[in-house]
């Protein structure tokens, strides 16, 4: 190879550095120690793993860019993740140049385990920089590891680090000065050792334990004994049945909170939108442009966001029984009831936060390694009732379920239907599961084989980062695509408009109407008047549009609530009952949201899957409506 | 001391079928005795990247609901949980039921 490769490759931006580590070993804590709030966070080409960079300016002088990379067990990738952190280390990515040093943080308490990724990327030939996190608890536990000793036995700096509590981050920085320097100075004629790496067979992950072992003899004092509070609180956490109970106790206390602090926020996001949209309203004359802007953009993008209270508090919860530690005790109780579904213990956390919307939920699908795994739960993500939903099953349920005890007094009828419509949903989510994982998505059954962390308080600071993070994913989702298909579907509202002196409301001579009393037909069966049918097209945009637009075909001049309230009694004596139950059944099963389907799209980087997911939802939800609407027909007449 | 009758009945178990509180040492792997889909020595280098490799001394701590899967093991510093299923490629000697 000729000498001067190794200059003319080399960017002439700043240096950089990856941070390589063990999933819980405090990576990205000692991440945000080290950049504070100046990161930024995007995606892979091609995959959807997070690539998240930052910027420090050393105690040298030298700007550095620092590079969070997926947490791995190993160099042997198993998941997009992981094959994102092997490339990158690599330089295989043609989009990321390959570091100029690694800084491997491993986690004191576990160095047995630890310790073996250290040795697969000390084979890189790169210069690497051990970051030894989690010293305080090391040193409560009567765990005393000898830094100079383990430097000495590794042939690698070694720096002791608190990484939330930022110890021994200005030591790192000075060593990360150095080691840069370092590689400055031989990247004009490159001496590190060319890359050793290879795939490591399972004879060669023994000789890297019985490596470890010697280390470990030569640079830990005394043994290290098992984390004693984790093992109290596991005690309690992990009893097979009460375990159980607690997680689902904790999951309804969760669920709760979703519904209860976020609705103030939701409506004050609600006052200010209408707050826009009437200033819009008084100021500007009327025409295509003031409806692209209130209807469109406002009314549309509007019904996504007004869910983000509902989101960031679910984030909330997850963020911290993530940093806890809980979230794979959640994944260990719950595997053996999942898998009975054919679905991974990790699938649990996307179908939950499900329930406020299926983008964030699809989401966090990511984290499930096993494609068909992932596959199967963003197929039945749509079926956990979001809360979108929630307006037109409140609508239905004020206008046709009589305000009636059952059970003794015990349940209100209408909360009874509202609870038989969540079940309807969970349940026939996790019967396509089922179906799906034993017919086109067979394949391996990815092994559970997971750690489970120590318990830690989460600190606020990485919980806050957490948040913001996915909070501003969201948003961006919200931002771009779905806008987007926000206007398509205003626009597909709004023209042709309806001409001089129309009788009708003015969504019935526009396409959507035209669409909606084309499908008349083919939905009368179900027993949906044309009035459901016109209000189905913009209801793709947000399934609660289409309480507004109901609100529009049957030509009411209230708004908000008022309008709700008299929507209800008008659809009480225009629709017979078994419409009604049909309506809510539609609503259960059908893929009525646009931005759901874009993001699975995105997700799994297929225009197949959503486009399954469209046709299969569909003509669920039309069987369904079909079977309701023929049954109630029998039992009650029309 | 261990008489050789009591070598003889603890070899050949396997991880898998242990119960909570047990203590055991591993002796071998062997992947054709468990139950996988994963291409052949996938798992076997997955169990070991989780510590769980010979010589390893291990305790099942819990046990799953329903039917005491999966189960979470003490390896030396860590504490892993795997399911019955692959447990059953972790051969053991038992120290302690």
């Amino acid at each position: 190879m000729p000498k001067d490769d190794g200059i003319s490759i080399r960017p002439a931006g700043p240096p950089r550095i990856a941070l390589v580590g063990n999933p819980n070993c405090g990576k990205t804590a000692l991440f945000n120690a080290l950049t504070g709030a100046r990161q930024k966070v995007a995606n892979y080409a091609g995959v959807t793993v997070e690539r998240k960079e930052g910027l420090f300016v050393s105690p040298g002088g030298t700007r550095v860019k620092v590079i969070d990379l997926p947490g791995t067990y190993s160099l042997r990738a198993r998941s997009p993740d992981e094959e994102v952190t092997r490339d990158v280390v690599l330089g295989r990515r043609a989009d990321e140049e390959v570091p100029e040093a690694i800084v491997c943080v491993v986690d004191a308490t576990r160095l047995r385990l630890n310790l073996r990724l250290v040795l697969e990327m000390k084979k890189l030939g790169r210069p690497v920089i051990l970051a030894l996190n989690m010293m305080d608890e090391a040193e409560s536990q009567g765990i005393a590891v000898d830094a100079a000793e383990l430097s000495a036995a590794l042939g690698m700096p070694v720096v002791p680090t608190v990484a939330i509590r930022k110890d021994g981050i200005q030591p790192l920085l000075d060593q990360i000065d150095r080691t840069l320097q370092v590689a400055k100075s031989e990247g004009l004629a490159p001496k590190s050792a060319p890359c050793g790496w290879s795939e490591p067979s399972a004879r060669d992950l023994r000789d890297y334990h019985v490596e470890v072992e010697t280390i470990l003899a030569q640079a830990v004092g005394r043994p290290s004994r098992p984390h004693l509070a984790t093992r109290r609180i596991d005690r309690v956490l992990l009893q097979p049945a009460a375990g159980l109970a607690i997680l689902l106790m904790l999951l309804f206390l969760m669920f709760q909170a979703v519904f209860s602090w976020a609705r103030l926020p939701m409506e004050l996001i609600d006052g200010g939108l209408s707050a826009v949209k009437a200033a819009i309203d008084a100021g500007m004359a009327d025409g295509p442009l003031k409806s692209l802007i209130t209807d469109g953009i406002i009314g549309g993008v509007g019904s996504v966001v007004i869910f983000l209270p509902q989101i960031l508090v679910l984030f909330l919860f997850i963020q911290i029984l993530e940093d806890s530690g809980y979230m794979a005790r959640a994944a260990f109780l719950l595997d053996k009831m999942m898998g009975g579904v054919g679905l991974h213990g990790r699938a649990f956390i996307p179908l939950l936060s499900s329930f406020a919307c299926a983008v964030p939920g699809i989401m966090a699908a990511r984290t499930i390694e096993n494609r068909t795994d992932r596959i199967a739960t963003i197929m039945i993500a749509p079926l956990m009732t979001c809360s979108a939903r929630l307006p037109v099953y409140t609508l239905i349920i004020a206008a046709f379920i009589p305000q009636r005890q059952v059970l003794g007094g015990w349940v209100g009828l209408p909360g009874l239907v509202l609870f038989a419509l969540y079940a309807a949903g969970i349940l026939s989510g996790l019967l396509i599961a089922f179906i799906l994982k034993r017919t086109v998505l067979t394949g391996a059954r990815e092994p559970l084989l997971m750690e489970l962390p120590a318990y830690r308080l989460p600190r606020p600071r990485n919980v806050l980062l957490g948040l913001y993070e996915r909070a501003r994913a969201f948003l961006v989702r919200a931002g771009t695509t779905i806008f987007a298909l926000m206007v398509v579907i205003w626009a597909l509202a709004s023209f042709p408009a309806a001409p001089e002196g129309a009788t009708l409301p003015a969504i019935d001579y526009s396409v959507a109407g035209m669409i909606g009393h084309f499908l008349e037909p083919l939905l009368a069966p179900i027993g949906f008047n044309w009035e459901i049918a016109v209000a189905l097209v913009p209801g793709m945009a947000a399934r609660e549009v289409a309480v507004g637009v109901l609100g529009t075909v049957y030509a009411l001049s209230d708004s908000g609530d008022a309008m709700r309230h008299s929507l209800a009694g008008l659809l009480a004596h225009s629709w017979s009952l078994p419409t009604a139950l049909s309506f809510l059944t539609w609503y259960v099963f059908a893929p009525q949201c646009i931005a759901t389907l874009s993001v699975v799209r995105r997700e799994l980087n297929s225009y197949w899957w959503p486009t399954a997911m469209f046709f299969g939802l569909t003509s669920l939800a039309y069987g369904a409506s079909f079977a309701t609407f023929r049954v109630a027909t029998a039992l009650i007449g029309e | 001391m261990r008489t050789e009758t009591e070598m003889a009945m603890s070899a050949g178990v396997s991880l898998g079928a242990l119960r909570k509180g047990a203590q055991a040492e591993i002796i071998a792997l062997d992947e054709s005795a468990a139950v996988t889909t994963l291409d052949v020595g996938e798992l076997e280098r997955r169990l070991i990247e989780m510590g769980l490799v010979e010589g390893a001394r291990i305790e099942i701590l819990h046990e799953g609901f329903p039917r005491r899967d999966p189960i979470a093991v003490l390896v030396g510093d860590s504490t892993i949980a795997l399911r019955r299923a692959e447990a059953n490629a972790v051969m053991v000697r038992r120290l302690k039921d």
